[in-house]
């Protein structure tokens, strides 16, 4: 677009970048300053972002009373295997939509697509009683099997096998493969870009889920992160200097993904089909 | 013997025979974790239970009729739909700017988009919580730094006036550079010939940007959209760390009244009929706007 010729327009156009930029990174500069904060400054009435005195008390102390590291070990389990599942089931579902003719091919694609449009919340209440009748409430299995197949990870991967060409089929069932080897030893190798964006929206998604384990999860040993730091503001209203040291622990994992790895993300939004 | 064999139809080959035991496992979960729920939470919903009896009673539209008459689940309804105005709007104008700004040719671009980005990878509760922080009427940041220019702050999520506006700022806060990622997306979809063609008519930017980028944007606004609104209108995480409804129900939203009623109350049926009511609006809003505004994706 046209605009950003005459120095004053690009002058301007600056000062709001920045002051978009200030205003995205200020919450994080607070909480990671409250972190670091003891009492004594964290109750001022004024401001200050660079602690007087750091500590890491709020740290030590957040380690030592709450079950941080099983919080966070908890979260890494639902989230890798999730990731780990979703990529998997996507590709193989994937696979006859995006390369095969048979019947019934669009209307079954169209309903899994469809399953999207569905409210999870609003049937929260049959899904918590199959956990229950299946006797995993409060298990990983209850947190992650209901996840393990995604319509948008279906829908991705079928996107991006059928950029491949078609001859990468043909000549591999002229050499004597199985359509399984095909999708396995052919395309599998070439959906690289793929697979890391699905498996980076997934992990980043499932690490930051939190209805559906508070409503799995019941005891605090089976907490994820997400739901201990909500635990821990529901209990400890005062205690902000260790509830921000116990948030930025769980908020250090996805944006440090997002930052090695950000092209993937950017091709996620790409590929959802809506180049305009 | 010839006359007797069936011939299978020409569709039922080896590939229709693979592609539908590949699908099928697809299928039976989809229909256990999705197709189930959705079906029994309407059946429950003309019923009364409480899980802890053996079966649940079938009470006809009565929990229908309850919620007509039930002033908190009429108030949750108005307040979900003044936040999702509220966010929606904020997220079509500031995004789409933030989209314009981001599409220049500027320093640094890489690094303002990943900035923005960042709220959109940070959890919700994180978020919420961090965001009660700031709003603490004491010690907050906003509040201190009003003190610091001579005002005193409300009190923000303790004002029943103010505190649905301030889970508003809050999601708008995480959602809009999300998607000002995906109007940029859109805009840089558009042919760069289109400008070039104003340009040289003596169109300014300004007519260029309501001639050509709002009309060729527009299946990606209706996209935004509705996204926008169905993700708002089933808001639940942030309410349950910054407000849990309060102060005075103030905050109190769909989502969140059907969790009270389903894992406070326990009234199963009373809450599945809630749930059936929010997956009506989300699918009547979604229907809505694609009817108001065209297919928002080409497939």
């Amino acid at each position: 677009m046209a605009g950003a010729d005459s120095p004053l327009a690009r002058l301007v156009l600056y000062g709001v970048l920045a002051a978009c930029t200030i205003l995205t990174l200020l919450p994080y500069a607070w909480m990671l300053s409250s972190s670091f904060k003891p009492n004594v400054e964290i109750f001022s009435a004024a401001v200050q972002f660079v602690p007087a005195q750091p500590i890491l008390d709020n740290y030590t102390e957040a380690l030592a009373r709450q079950p941080v590291g099983r919080a966070i070990l908890n979260s890494v389990i639902v989230a890798g295997v999730e990731t780990l599942g979703v990529v998997l089931t996507s590709v193989f579902v994937a696979y006859p939509f995006a390369r095969m003719r048979f019947p019934g091919r669009d209307v079954l694609f169209l309903a899994i697509l469809g399953t999207m449009m569905i409210p999870s919340q609003a049937t929260m209440i049959p899904s918590f009683m199959l956990i229950k009748w299946l006797g995993w409430v409060d298990t990983y299995q209850g947190l992650i099997v209901p996840r393990i197949m995604s319509p948008l990870g279906i829908f991705l991967m079928r996107q991006f096998l059928q950029t491949l060409p078609r001859e990468l089929d043909e000549a591999a069932r002229i050499d004597g493969c199985s359509r399984l080897q095909t999708l396995r030893l052919v395309l599998l190798p070439l959906t690289g870009p793929a697979v890391a964006t699905l498996a980076i929206f997934t992990f980043t998604a499932s690490w930051n889920e939190f209805f559906w384990p508070l409503i799995v999860v019941q005891s605090n040993e089976m907490r994820t992160i997400q739901l201990l730091i909500a635990a821990m503001k529901q209990a400890e209203i005062a205690d902000w200097g260790v509830i921000m040291a116990v948030v930025t622990l769980s908020v250090v994992p996805t944006v440090a993904v997002f930052v090695l790895l950000q092209r993937y993300f950017v091709r996620g939004i790409a590929m959802s089909g809506l180049k305009g | 013997m010839a006359a007797l064999a069936i011939t299978p139809p020409r569709w039922w080959n080896e590939e229709t025979r693979f592609a539908w035991l590949a699908i099928l496992p697809a299928l039976a979960f989809f229909g256990v974790f999705v197709g189930f729920p959705v079906g029994y939470s309407f059946w429950l919903s003309f019923h009364d239970w409480n899980m802890m009896s053996a079966t649940p009673t079938w009470v006809g539209l009565e929990n229908y009729a309850a919620l007509a008459s039930d002033r908190e689940f009429l108030r949750s309804l108005v307040q979900t739909a003044l936040f999702t105005a509220g966010i929606t709007a904020c997220i079509l104008v500031f995004s789409l700017a933030m989209a314009l700004l981001l599409d220049q040719k500027l320093r640094f671009i890489k690094l303002y988009r990943t900035v923005f980005y960042l709220p959109a990878v940070t959890s919700l509760v994180a978020i919420g919580i961090v965001w009660v922080w700031m709003f603490d009427p004491q010690f907050g940041l906003i509040n201190q730094s009003l003190r610091g220019v001579g005002l005193e702050g409300p009190l923000w999520l303790a004002d029943t006036r103010l505190a649905l506006a301030a889970l508003v700022i809050t999601a708008a806060w995480r959602n809009v550079g999300y998607f000002a990622t995906v109007f940029l997306a859109g805009l840089q979809g558009i042919d760069r010939m289109y400008y070039e063609a104003a340009r040289i008519d003596g169109a300014g930017s300004w007519d260029a940007f309501w001639r050509i980028t709002l009309p060729l944007l527009k299946p990606t606004i209706v996209f935004v959209a509705v996204l926008a609104v169905i993700l708002s209108f089933q808001v639940f995480a942030l309410v349950y760390v910054m407000t849990a409804g309060g102060p005075a129900g103030s905050t109190q939203v769909l989502v969140f009244y059907l969790y009270q009623q389903a894992f406070t109350y326990f009234r199963m049926g009373y809450a599945s009929a809630i749930g059936f009511v929010l997956f009506v609006i989300v699918f009547v809003l979604t229907v809505l706007q694609f009817k108001a505004f065209g297919k928002p994706v080409e497939t």
